[in-house]
């Protein structure tokens, strides 16, 4: 862990299971490496994983990970909305950029198949939430082609991977998801329903794009569709349809699932996966972008 | 002498049947035929609750305001209750409703997952509204884990906790198991109520087990009118709580005129009961909601709906999933093609 290094060291914060899968990811990757892991319980599984596995840990949160570890490059929040506010500031002083996966949507909304680019030199990257993770790509694919009037998604979760955050939210998932189809989708209108589903063997995370288009043909809809069906399985690779895009006198019907990669978290996570997939492909981009330079 | 509440659903989850597609006219005339009844409550509005209005559920004719605002004007006694499915709906369509006149919400959630509905409940206290819960999906959860939702809702300061077999699917037993189960968890000033579906013939047997069990807020519907095989009926319940000695408030022949003059001629879409679909819908354990959503599925794609209902029962398919009705179709067209 001494020898100097050309890969871009990011800082996790957050030692749950976000964060730990996170922590999986970056190991795996060839351009990251893992700078430290910041916890605030020190009887996390999360942390305990981190110690074992060479990592600097603290378990009294971002401010003490800052004194200890000398390089950060970037910095993943897998804490919560009020967190973050507090841990953007600081990782502002200290000239850190931050891939933020809670939901405080404090700096532009970032899915990374259709607005990294532009948003690459943000200070502060929202990933938003899963269901615009997972269908704000369909939103945007068909809004090159066609203006979509009016674009409606259906996300539904294992109960078992929905979080506290989550669960006492609803109201501020369904808005933030909604508002996403409209500025990163293109939609003219965006609506959002998230479920829950209780059974048990977990079901995996499903979602259902449904468009309002003037006019387009079938053939390039779902031409469009697929071709960013494959640009978001680069990232995330259980995303997939689970039928050929229904197109319909321009109401077009996409179901998706996305299937986890099982780093940390359970393989039927697919709407934990798809986040920390996007953030991992967020920093491999800064690590390129930061080569490049 | 014991009393119950009845709340009045059929221009609420009446709406499934017709494609959420009632007029203000037609809202208000049952209001006032179910406020001079005596009704405690008509709930009104999409049958997928507040915000419901989407591809996935259906576009109603006119918004919830609308039709809360015809209900409200024309009721003297009864209260106006809506229906809030957290994940569908969101607090702004409650304090929207709330200025239309709704005075009682149910939080509707599946019963496993009864905390998405917390912040809601807050709200509707705030406004100063009833607030209830709908655990709905009561067939999933065996009687100790349904309590469990209970609990959750009344420490959130729910004033009514309700059995909602969704699906049609629940027997007298499990329906007793539950108003007990309940009983032992919620405080005493805390109601449960029953919200039973006709799918396996049982929905009034269901909703006097409640009674008997200790439930003192039955949902109901004239003539039955209601999503699947339709609901609690409300002439027959009425009859048979009026025989047993508990008052309902509810004039039982005002009721009956209301259900045979105005509902069957005038609102019904043909007749509502226990078909080859609705059957399998009880007996699979599927959403009642789900039924005009199969039907048109099964034409789509050319499938027997019984066979998309019974798949969607073997995936554990709950309320709100109805674009799981697709993706099950699709599928099944796709197996039969190879």
């Amino acid at each position: 862990m001494s020898e100097p290094t050309s890969k871009l060291r990011v800082a996790i914060i957050g030692s749950g299971n976000i964060g730990t899968d996170l922590m999986y990811k970056v190991e795996r990757s060839a351009v990251l490496e893992v700078a430290g892991v910041a916890g605030i319980d020190p009887n996390s599984d999360g942390l305990a994983l981190a110690k074992q596995r060479g990592h600097p840990t603290t378990d009294q949160g971002l401010p003490d990970l800052l004194k200890k570890v000398d390089r950060i490059d970037l910095a993943f929040d897998a804490t919560s909305a009020r967190a973050h506010a507090a841990h953007a500031a600081l990782l502002a002083d200290h000239r850190i950029a931050s891939v933020d996966l809670t939901p405080a949507a404090l700096g532009p909304a970032v899915i990374p198949a259709v607005d990294l680019d532009e948003n690459l030199d943000a200070a502060d990257i929202n990933l938003v939430t899963c269901g615009a993770q997972a269908t704000v790509p369909i939103v945007a694919a068909v809004s090159r082609t066609a203006p979509v009037e009016y674009a409606e998604i259906v996300s539904t979760i294992s109960s078992y991977s929905a979080g506290p955050g989550t669960r006492q939210n609803i109201d501020e998932f369904t808005i933030s998801t909604a508002r996403s189809l409209e500025s990163v989708g293109r939609a003219v209108r965006g609506k959002a329903i998230i479920l829950l589903n209780p059974a048990d063997p977990p079901i995996t995370m499903r979602n259902t794009v449904y468009l309002d288009v003037a006019s387009i043909e079938s053939e390039e809809a779902s031409a469009a569709i697929e071709r960013m069906v494959e640009e978001v399985a680069a990232y995330v690779p259980g995303y997939r349809l689970t039928a050929p895009p229904l197109v319909d006198d321009g109401r077009i019907t996409v179901l998706l699932e996305v299937v986890g990669a099982g780093d940390y978290l359970p393989v039927y996570a697919g709407n934990l996966d798809i986040m920390t997939a996007a953030a991992i492909r967020v920093a491999e981009r800064h690590a390129l972008s930061v080569v490049v330079a | 002498m014991s009393s119950v509440r009845i709340i009045d659903t059929t221009v609420r989850d009446g709406s499934h049947s017709v494609a959420h597609q009632f007029t203000p006219e037609q809202v208000a005339t049952v209001a006032k035929g179910l406020d001079e009844a005596g009704v405690w409550a008509v709930a009104v509005g999409h049958g997928d609750g507040l915000g419901a209005a989407s591809r996935q559920y259906g576009f109603p004719a006119y918004p919830d305001e609308e039709l809360i605002s015809a209900a409200s004007a024309v009721v003297q006694r009864a209260r106006i209750a809506v229906a809030l499915l957290p994940g569908i709906g969101t607090k702004r369509e409650l304090e929207l409703a709330r200025e239309a006149g709704a005075s009682v919400v149910r939080v509707s959630t599946v019963c496993t997952e009864a905390d998405i509905g917390i912040q809601h409940l807050a709200l509707a206290r705030e406004l100063g509204m009833e607030a209830h819960s709908h655990l709905n999906m009561a067939s999933v959860a065996d009687a100790k884990r349904f309590a469990e939702g209970g609990r959750i809702v009344s420490d959130a300061g729910s004033q009514a906790v309700y059995i909602v077999d969704s699906a049609g699917a629940l027997l007298p037993d499990g329906v007793r198991a539950r108003v007990n189960a309940l009983r032992e968890v919620l405080p005493p000033g805390v109601a449960i109520g029953m919200h039973a579906h006709n799918n396996l013939s049982l929905a009034v047997a269901n909703s006097f087990a409640a009674v008997q069990e200790g439930a003192t807020i039955v949902d109901v519907t004239l003539a039955g009118m209601g999503a699947g095989a339709g609901n609690c009926q409300m002439e027959p319940l009425v009859a048979i709580l009026d025989r047993v000695g508990i008052d309902t408030g509810v004039d039982l022949w005002r009721a009956q005129d209301l259900a045979d003059g105005y509902v069957r001629k005038e609102l019904m879409p043909g007749p509502i009961d226990i078909d080859r679909f609705t059957g399998t819908l009880g007996y699979a354990g599927v959403p009642a909601s789900f039924l005009l959503h199969t039907l048109r599925a099964g034409d789509r794609f050319s499938v027997d709906p019984r066979k998309i209902i019974v798949e969607l029962g073997r995936r554990h398919a709950v309320v709100g999933q109805e674009d799981m009705i697709i993706d099950v179709a699709a599928a099944l067209a796709a197996a039969d093609a190879q």
